[in-house]
């Protein structure tokens, strides 16, 4: 059994600067031997340590969509010392991952039912893969009606806009991207915030699960709105943070109760979480 | 399974050829106290100790090892390519280890060794050390293993358990790794008649001594979140000072953090032991901590120890009644007490 503490090395292939504060950085990454490639098979949902080399590790949510080949990519915010050295990496360095780690969105239950993703701020990496894996040709059959409401407090704090553009021009998927406020008289998408948005697009609850990331705040006032709409609590679904440094549940620290977060989360649905100690 | 009869005359000899075996680690006395340390010689080792102040869970889990090492020099081509750093997993006995810590590594082989992930040097070490275990004779009065689903005499977590008879040790192997160990000893004698009888007296008076003073099962019983949102919280928290001395004698405390140190341009990862007394534990790089409060970190470690951990693995507690955290609180914090306290909590409304 490989030693689960050691990273497969991988070199940094591009950096992009995502949002106007510049503290939000998107990292891919290439493994540097092709077998470690093989042996990460993830799936939309988890996550990853992200190793540097004299610095520490970090608990991030793959961005990537296992789908894309050839890379994984990761969105990095700059809050601690890990992070903000990552973002004064360059192309071409090499650093370490470990995993992928935790469990994912449960896709198999998933099958055949409509999506509702609700995403606030920079929780959006997992929700970035979980759409590209869905609307990938392969996916999209599986899966009913596909609405997301993505929102951030201005529009270059939004992120993946590129891609945001893009899915707006599909039809196989709702998007309500909104801002809290712009001054920007050319914004072409919503104003407001996302609890009022999710309400007044109102996807439909029948047959349908919603999976939420967000900040707190954003998460306990849609919750009601989501209630309201006919969203049972086994069907609402969300993604937890933890400090974390193992990442597979043997050092302690990052326990609801029995279950840890990194290795029996980070993804629980709101009825599982009803169960445990609301220490997160 | 064989038994044999050491005199303590011919203890050190017999100590001896361990050692010309392999790595022998003992009780020594050091300073003021006895603790777990590879023996140099014969003699080093003292077996008239109660227990040792720490636990001997450093052997397996030091609370400071090199995990990797790496180079970060520029023209370095395996530069930041973490390597494992080198480990001595060659043969190694515990001798004198007491029953209940031996009880504790099978305890946290539940976290450390699972079917889907091993943290290998925890499970190299484990395999490649036979524990010769000693009876407790004469329990401390902080001593409370026997309600803790282990006792003074209790072989299950050893491979040879040896029994202070006076003028020399039973020693039973329990597992094919303890006779093995037993058959390589030389001038050992077979049991004497009187010698079985005194090791059953004794086994008797050591557990009488103690009795039955807790009874777990109110706790497993209990609704998780009631005994969570219990205001026995408020009283049990009010004198701890987070000092984490509990945390650091327990043999089943084996939380760690990991960090790098950097020389030159030389770094290693080191893995350190950790405390959930500590705020740092869950301190988010954010700024937000789910346990800031000095109560939440109280309650996580009783919580884990007593409630956790028995509905997790549908077993006894992460407790084996050690009664090391009781002796060291500076606080008198008495997990005995606060057992009770879960016990007898009640979930009226107020």
């Amino acid at each position: 059994m490989r030693n689960p503490y050691l990273p497969y090395p991988v070199r940094i292939e591009s950096i992009v600067t995502e949002t106007e504060d510049r503290n939000l950085k998107t990292f891919k990454f290439v493994f540097l031997n092709k077998e470690d490639e093989e042996a990460f098979k993830y799936t939309p949902g988890q996550f990853a340590e992200l190793s540097v080399p004299g610095q520490g590790e970090i608990p991030i949510g793959i961005a990537s969509s296992p789908t894309e080949k050839g890379f994984i990519m990761f969105t990095v915010n700059k809050v601690g010392r890990v992070s903000s050295f990552m973002h004064n990496m360059q192309e071409g360095d090499i650093m370490g991952v470990r995993g992928p780690m935790g469990n994912w969105y449960p896709w198999e239950t998933l099958e055949g039912k409509n999506v509702v993703i609700v995403g606030g701020g920079f929780a959006f990496t997992t929700l970035r893969s979980s759409i590209v894996y869905m609307l990938h040709p392969d996916n999209r059959s599986r899966f009913g009606n596909i609405d997301v409401v993505y929102g951030a407090r201005m529009p270059g704090l939004l992120l993946y806009k590129e891609e945001l553009a893009a899915w707006e021009q599909r039809d196989d998927i709702g998007m309500h991207i909104t801002v809290d406020s712009t001054d920007d008289p050319n914004w072409k998408y919503n104003v407001g915030f996302v609890p009022a948005v999710t309400k007044e697009k109102a996807p439909t609850a029948e047959n349908s699960y919603a999976i939420i990331c967000g900040p707190p705040i954003m998460i306990k006032f849609t919750l009601p709105v989501l209630t309201e709409l006919g969203f049972p609590p086994e069907r609402i679904i969300s993604s937890l943070e933890m400090r974390m440094k193992c990442g597979i549940g043997i050092c302690g620290r990052c326990n609801l109760g029995t279950e840890y977060v990194c290795k029996d989360g980070p993804v629980f649905t709101l009825q599982e979480l009803a169960q445990l100690p609301n220490e997160y | 399974m064989s038994e044999i009869y050491i005199s303590k005359e011919k203890f050190p000899e017999v100590v001896g050829q361990l050692m010309s075996h392999g790595r022998v680690f003992g009780p020594v006395f050091q300073g003021q106290f006895h603790e777990f340390a590879r023996l140099d010689k014969p003699e080093d080792i003292d077996l008239s100790f109660q227990n040792t102040r720490l636990s001997p869970k450093d052997l397996f889990h030091p609370h400071s090892e090199r995990m990797f090492t790496y180079s970060l020099a520029k023209d370095d081509p395996e530069r930041s390519i973490l390597k494992e750093a080198p480990k001595d997993y060659s043969p190694s006995v515990v001798l004198g280890i007491r029953p209940c810590d031996a009880k504790a590594f099978q305890l946290d082989d539940r976290n450390f060794d699972t079917e889907t992930i091993k943290d290998p040097w925890w499970v190299e070490r484990r395999k490649t050390t036979t524990l010769v275990g000693l009876a407790c004779n004469d329990p401390c009065n902080t001593c409370f293993c026997t309600s803790m689903e282990t006792g003074p005499f209790d072989a299950s977590g050893l491979d040879v358990l040896m029994v202070d008879v006076g003028d020399g040790y039973v020693a039973r192997s329990v597992t094919d790794k303890g006779k093995e160990c037993l058959s390589t000893l030389k001038g050992v004698q077979t049991v004497p008649a009187q010698a079985a009888e005194k090791e059953a007296q004794a086994k008797k008076a050591a557990e009488e001594s103690m009795g039955q003073v807790l009874d777990m099962k109110p706790i497993y019983e209990k609704n998780t979140l009631e005994l969570f949102h219990d205001p026995l919280w408020e009283e049990v928290h009010f004198s701890c000072i987070n000092c984490g001395t509990c945390t650091f004698v327990c043999p089943t405390c084996w939380c760690f953090d990991i960090q790098d140190e950097v020389q030159g341009d030389s770094g290693e990862r080191l893995r350190l032991w950790d405390s959930c007394m500590f705020p740092l534990f869950t301190f988010h790089g954010s700024g937000h901590n789910p346990r800031s409060q000095k109560i939440q970190r109280v309650r996580q470690r009783f919580m884990h120890k007593l409630k956790y951990y028995p509905e997790k693995y549908k077993d006894g507690p992460a407790c084996v009644g050690c009664g090391r955290c009781v002796k060291g609180c500076p606080v008198n914090i008495d997990i005995r007490h606060v057992a009770r306290l879960m016990a007898a909590s009640c979930s009226c409304p107020a």
